[in-house]
């Protein structure tokens, strides 16, 4: 299922809707699987109150997983060799999230890919790059 | 933070797989996992990040018998602090996170993980005022001290909440 070099082309891209609607409780998921218990992301009280921001909203992590689930599901198990992002603006609970990667070079047994993540008014969320072993 | 012992499990890869909305069976069911091209489980891409559950200081995780920031009673289980860190609400925002894999984790890996600190620097915003940026990374070993993924994460520190749209 990995990808081949010679079936890719520069500009080929991968899209994915990567959650819909997404729920406090799978950021309370993932504040428990990934141990960052950060009560900004599960505690509304202390968020709106003493933090001061309008609601609770995902870890950046979440997002970054997500979107490494298109990026694994394009590449293929294990084939991953590099995955770096920057978080660009917030995404809140509610959000619906579409992941895209488009192939930027092919060579030496790499593709080198851009990623980009952005929420339901087209406001990009995460931006970043990934590398993999292609046939 | 260092952390000297990260047990990597199964039961833990199910977990992070499935609070990430990742249903590649890889990640599941063993038997299945033979069948791929990497012959074992393995860990998502951004699993190294939850060695915070094995790090015995890490701050974003209540301690029996500590204090905690969350609300209970009151918003914050303890008093605000004017350190001037306004709006990361307990160590700042996550700004980016990279990673290297030299190779993928699979059950049964014991890693340890060195945290070196790297660059500082800010940063003038209009949506949060000025910006203090710190990198730090990473290194995950093996149980053979064989690197297995490097890691650079940046944080950073806003003068006030972040505006959002």
């Amino acid at each position: 299922m990995a990808l081949k070099a010679s079936n890719l082309r520069v500009g080929d891209t991968h899209s994915v809707c990567i959650v819909e609607d997404l729920k406090r409780t799978q950021i309370v998921q993932y504040a428990g699987s990934s141990g960052d218990y950060n009560p900004l992301h599960t505690d509304e009280i202390f968020t709106v109150k003493v933090a001061g921001y309008p609601s609770v909203f995902a870890h950046g992590m979440l997002t970054m997983g997500m979107t490494g689930r298109m990026l694994t599901d394009y590449v293929g198990d294990g084939r991953l060799t590099k995955y770096g992002v920057r978080f660009t603006n917030q995404v809140w609970p509610g959000d619906t999230l579409q992941a895209t990667t488009t192939v930027e070079e092919v060579a030496d047994g790499i593709v080198k890919l851009k990623v980009e993540t952005t929420n339901q008014n087209g406001v990009s969320v995460l931006s970043g790059y990934a590398e993999a072993r292609v046939d | 933070m260092a952390v000297e012992k990260f047990l990597v499990e199964a039961s833990h890869i199910m977990m992070f797989a499935r609070s990430v909305g990742d249903a590649n069976q890889i990640y599941y069911d063993a038997d299945y996992a033979k069948t791929t091209e990497p012959g074992t489980i393995i860990a998502p891409p951004t699993f190294a990040q939850s060695s915070a559950q094995f790090d015995p200081d890490y701050f974003l995780r209540p301690k029996i018998g500590e204090p905690w920031f969350g609300s209970g009673k009151e918003p914050t289980g303890i008093k605000r602090e004017s350190s001037g860190g306004g709006g990361g609400g307990g160590g700042g925002l996550h700004a980016e996170q990279h990673f290297e894999y030299h190779r993928h984790l699979h059950p049964g890996d014991v890693l340890s993980a060195t945290v070196k600190p790297g660059k500082t620097w800010e940063k003038e915003s209009k949506r949060a005022g000025k910006l203090v940026f710190s990198e730090s990374i990473t290194e995950y070993r093996d149980q053979h001290g064989e690197l297995v993924i490097t890691a650079r994460g940046v944080g950073v520190r806003t003068e006030r909440p972040v505006d959002s749209k």
